[in-house]
């Protein structure tokens, strides 16, 4: 098959699968959507696997191609096209092989929901929407998969629309994205009216073209800036960078598999990966890629913070999913996008895992989430336990599992870059390591360590059972090779020209002089500053949390006003439900009461009818009902008429 | 010698006289209608007069169909008159103020 | 003073003087023969201004049609001849003035000044043979059909328009349903409840 129909098919796959599912699946029944869904995703995810085969190893060119005229208006068409290349091969390995893994692991999770066949619709939905994003050669194709993901999470995190707390966070998820894509909208009308075009290559050549002519360089300077600002404004929406991020810790009243899916893995990364397709246009401005830089470490660090002090297992592992997503944000800033990519990469293997893991000891307890009603489930759950060990190295970035390689990378790199803000940069990402560290094994410690917290006994707990285990131990595999794997491969030219990076962005290009070999990496990485910050971390919360539990109680005694501020999260869900909540609400209640009760209906529409009302209550007394009278003014007006006529005569 | 103003004068007191006709009575509608008819005959005359001088028989062809559409009129007015009386017993211009706002 | 002007003098001073009784007069069958008189001397100063066919016209259709219906309709009526001009002369004053002023304004607009014979001069007289009605009826046979047909019509819809609005009998043996007696039909005059005894 030809490299176009493999990728076609991807693509068409998945929505297959979310229309059989959903339009048929009470007919066909549970077994066969699963089936279905799963066979649709797994064949697409091997195919996928055979793109990147074709693309990577057999030299295959990278494929650029239209599929269907979506709009035409003067001289501008839309369209549905795909492209291939090294980057976009990449991203569809992870998001079918995520999205696959969640498919089996979520027959296990959702046995016996009501809304077992629309749960598997949504998916396989999204799975599509985020291939059409991912794959897209064009702008508005990549806003098309953009919004499609997000109805999506919307509709995911509503999922159980009975609980009035899932109403409330997929409405605020769908509120606060519509404020990221507002700017991501913008961002597109701007690179259609400074390029006249949405296609990827003929924007990208337009690049060049207006920043060669001399005259035009200030303006056209400006004018990318611009767009760069609005586009990195909706990837803050859908990558919950501060302050837009408000929205995932709430997203996780959704089930298990749509947090590691959606949450974790894929959907978030989207505007990691936009920046990295983007790439450039974004290095063409070095304001926009500083602000991505300390918005990036700012959101890397404030959430790890935050993380320390959740008690929902999953909120905490939310916490880390944007500590982390801070950290691509920041290999973005500093232009070291294929090293952003490397780390999306990993991570979504490794926080599709945790979450699977989390997911598991929910469903053992009986949908529990508070960690402190856990405790020593190592003794009754030794594959989760085990695979979550994983997750948590590799999220810390301990050597030897794949998240050390990217993160370290990443933090090379900033130490290498020469923005203006790097050097803050620096000291903000090396504070977060500690921090992960820290939150990440609190959870670890507390939820499988210590003693028994939970409701009766445990006698009854058991490992979940192989549709879920099999998917942890599949995510596991990749969370601990896929650093060492992948990374000589990126210093190989690995997304070759689908990533541009100017020179006067050296530190991608310092680090690839400096690269002299994973094992070398590894062997440094065990004598480094960062490998000691984890450490310290891991130390800190064993002394903490499992060594003499009350020095937890004395730090939060201690630091009561540090503590407070953690726990309302920096006071952001405060300030919005203050400001932009009540603000809006009060905004329409003036409205309400101003324009509508008084403008419209006061004055216009009962005032219209109070006046008519009132004029015609005057005006019937002209009308007597007399014939003579009316003739009389007939008469009047006839004879008016004649006087007229005879004096301007 | 006989001007065609002497024509429209004549016509001209004639109209006078319909109009003051449906201003003084207050109590017969059917001399209301007569006085239409008055005035009705006055237009008419006037158009003969000026198709006489003028020499054009348009005028008169004019006359004719309001005379055409003076007896439909005054048919019908007739008949609204029997119904009314048979509905008031009376028709008195004074009482008739349905239309009154 | 040519025979023409006498002529005219004497049917204009009938004609003012009729229509005055038109209005002026208390019983309104007076009022309506004086009407015919108005018809009638019109008529003849129509005669005068060569419009043969629509004098004759006046006189035969509108007198004598249409003024029978008028007074057909007057004699039915039961009209109260003491209240009919009651307020009569209340109202004399004004209307005469208004009347004046009327009369005094139009006279204006069209005496002499402006109609008079040096600005419309009277045509030569047509010669003996020439018929008014066939130049009145080739015209409107021709050029006024349509009209002409129309004309016919709207005399048709009007008849029908006044005999049923006139017409008030029910036809024997009416098979449309009665509107008023369904809406005044009660439960007790329709249905009868029977107490019966159940059969063991």
């Amino acid at each position: 098959m030809p490299d176009s129909v493999v990728s076609c098919l991807v693509v068409l796959l998945p929505l297959l699968a979310a229309l059989i599912a959903g339009l048929f699946g009470k007919v066909i029944g549970q077994r066969n959507t699963h089936v279905c869904a799963n066979l649709a995703i797994g064949i697409s995810c091997f195919l996928s696997l055979l793109i990147v085969k074709r693309l990577f190893f057999d030299g295959h060119p990278t494929l650029n191609f239209k599929l269907y005229t979506w709009a035409a208006s003067g001289s501008l068409s839309f369209q549905i096209g795909f492209l291939i290349d090294h980057l976009s091969a990449l991203m569809m390995l992870v998001v079918t092989a995520v999205s696959w893994m969640v498919h089996i692991y979520t027959i296990g999770y959702m046995q016996g929901d009501p809304g077992y066949q629309r749960f598997f619709s949504y998916i396989s939905l999204f799975t599509f929407g985020m291939l059409m994003l991912v794959m897209s050669n064009n702008f508005l194709q990549l806003f098309f998969g953009w919004e499609m993901v997000g109805l999506m999470s919307y509709l995911l995190i509503g999922f159980w629309f009975q609980k009035e707390s899932a109403v409330f966070a997929n409405l605020k998820a769908f509120i606060v994205n519509r404020v990221g894509d507002f700017g991501f909208v913008l961002g597109i009308a701007g690179v259609l009216y400074y390029f006249g075009t949405l296609d990827y290559f003929a924007v990208f050549s337009g690049i060049e073209q207006t920043l060669a002519n001399e005259e035009t360089t200030f303006f056209s300077t400006e004018a990318i800036t611009f767009i760069c600002f609005c586009l990195f404004v909706g990837a803050m929406g859908k990558s919950a960078q501060v302050p837009l991020h408000v929205w995932l810790p709430d997203s996780m009243e959704g089930p298990t598999p749509i947090s590691a899916l959606i949450h974790a893995a894929t959907m978030v990364t989207a505007g990691v990966f936009m920046m990295a397709r983007l790439s450039p246009l974004f290095e063409c401005s070095d304001f926009v890629l500083n602000v991505i830089l300390v918005i990036g470490t700012i959101t890397c660090l404030l959430m790890g913070l935050v993380g320390i002090v959740q008690n929902d297992i999953k909120r905490i592992i939310a916490y880390s999913t944007l500590s982390q997503l801070g950290y691509m944000m920041t290999a973005m800033g500093v232009s070291a996008y294929p090293i952003g990519i490397f780390h999306l990469t990993t991570h979504a293997f490794f926080k599709a895992l945790l979450f699977l893991c989390a997911g598991s000891v929910i469903l053992a307890l009986h949908h529990e989430q508070d960690i402190w009603k856990m405790g020593n489930l190592k003794k009754y759950m030794p594959v989760t336990y085990l695979t979550m060990l994983i997750g948590s190295l590799a999220l810390i970035g301990f050597p030897l599992f794949s998240g050390f390689y990217s993160k370290d990378l990443i933090i090379e790199a900033v130490k290498l870059s020469n923005l203006p803000a790097a050097p803050f940069a620096y000291w903000v990402v090396l504070g977060s390591v500690f921090v992960t560290a820290l939150y990440t094994f609190r959870l670890f410690f507390v939820v499988f360590h210590t003693k028994e917290r939970m409701h009766g006994s445990g006698e009854h707990l058991r490992e979940s059972p192989l549709v879920i285990s099999i998917p942890l131990v599949l995510l596991a595999l990749p969370s601990v090779i896929l650093g060492i794997c992948l990374t000589d491969l990126i210093f190989q030219d690995f997304f070759k020209e689908a990533i541009v990076i100017h020179p006067q962005h050296s530190s991608f290009a310092i680090l690839r002089e400096e690269f002299k070999g994973v094992f070398a990496m590894t062997l440094q990485g065990l004598t480094s500053l960062t490998f000691g910050l984890s450490l310290a971390g891991i130390l800190t919360a064993w002394l903490v949390f499992v060594k003499c539990p009350t020095l937890a109680n004395f730090f939060s005694n201690k630091l009561h006003f540090l503590y407070r501020i953690l726990k309302n999260k920096f006071g952001f869900d405060a300030f919005n439900q203050w400001v932009f909540a009540s603000g809006t609400r009060a905004i329409g209640w003036l409205c309400w009461q101003l324009g509508d009760q008084w403008l419209i209906d006061g004055v216009g529409v009962n005032g219209t009818a109070r006046t008519v009302s009132r004029l015609s209550r005057l005006l019937r007394q002209i009308q007597t009902g007399y014939l003579y009278h009316y003739a009389f003014a007939m008469i009047l007006g006839f004879l008016f008429l004649l006087v007229w006529l005879m004096l301007t005569d | 010698m006989i001007a065609l103003s002497d024509y429209l004068i004549v016509s001209a007191i004639l109209f006078g006289l319909g109009v003051a006709g449906i201003f003084i009575n207050r109590k017969n509608v059917i001399i209301l209608l007569m006085c239409i008819e008055l005035i009705l005959l006055s237009v008419s005359t006037n158009f003969v007069a000026f198709s006489r001088f003028l020499d054009d028989i348009m005028g008169q062809v004019f006359v004719f169909f309001i005379l055409t559409v003076a007896a439909a009129e005054a048919a019908i007015g007739l008949a609204i008159l029997v119904v009314l009386f048979r509905k008031k017993k009376n028709i008195d211009v004074e009482e008739m103020d349905l239309l009154k706002g | 003073m040519t025979i023409q002007q006498g002529i005219f003098y004497i049917f204009s001073f009938l004609t003012v003087l009729s229509a005055s009784m038109v209005i002026l007069s208390k019983n309104s069958v007076r009022a309506l023969l004086f009407l015919v008189l108005t018809f009638v001397s019109m008529a003849g100063l129509w005669m005068l201004l060569e419009s043969e066919f629509l004098s004759i016209t006046l006189v035969l259709v509108y007198v004598g049609a249409v003024m029978v219906l008028f007074l057909f309709v007057v004699m039915m009526l039961d009209v109260e001849l003491a209240s009919v001009h009651e307020g009569f002369t209340r109202y004399l004053p004004l209307g005469f003035c208004i009347a004046v002023l009327i009369v005094v304004g139009l006279v204006y607009a069209v005496g002499p000044k402006n109609f008079g014979l040096e600005s419309v001069p009277i045509p030569a007289p047509h010669p003996v043979d020439f018929s008014n009605i066939e130049r009145l009826g080739i015209i409107l046979y021709t050029r006024f059909i349509y009209p002409f047909e129309l004309a016919g019509v709207l005399l048709l819809s009007a008849i029908i328009s006044a005999i049923s609005l006139t017409f008030r009998q029910r036809r024997e043996n009416n098979k449309a349903p009665d509107p008023h007696s369904q809406v005044k039909a009660l439960k007790e005059e329709r249905l009868r409840l029977v107490k019966m005894e159940t059969r063991k």
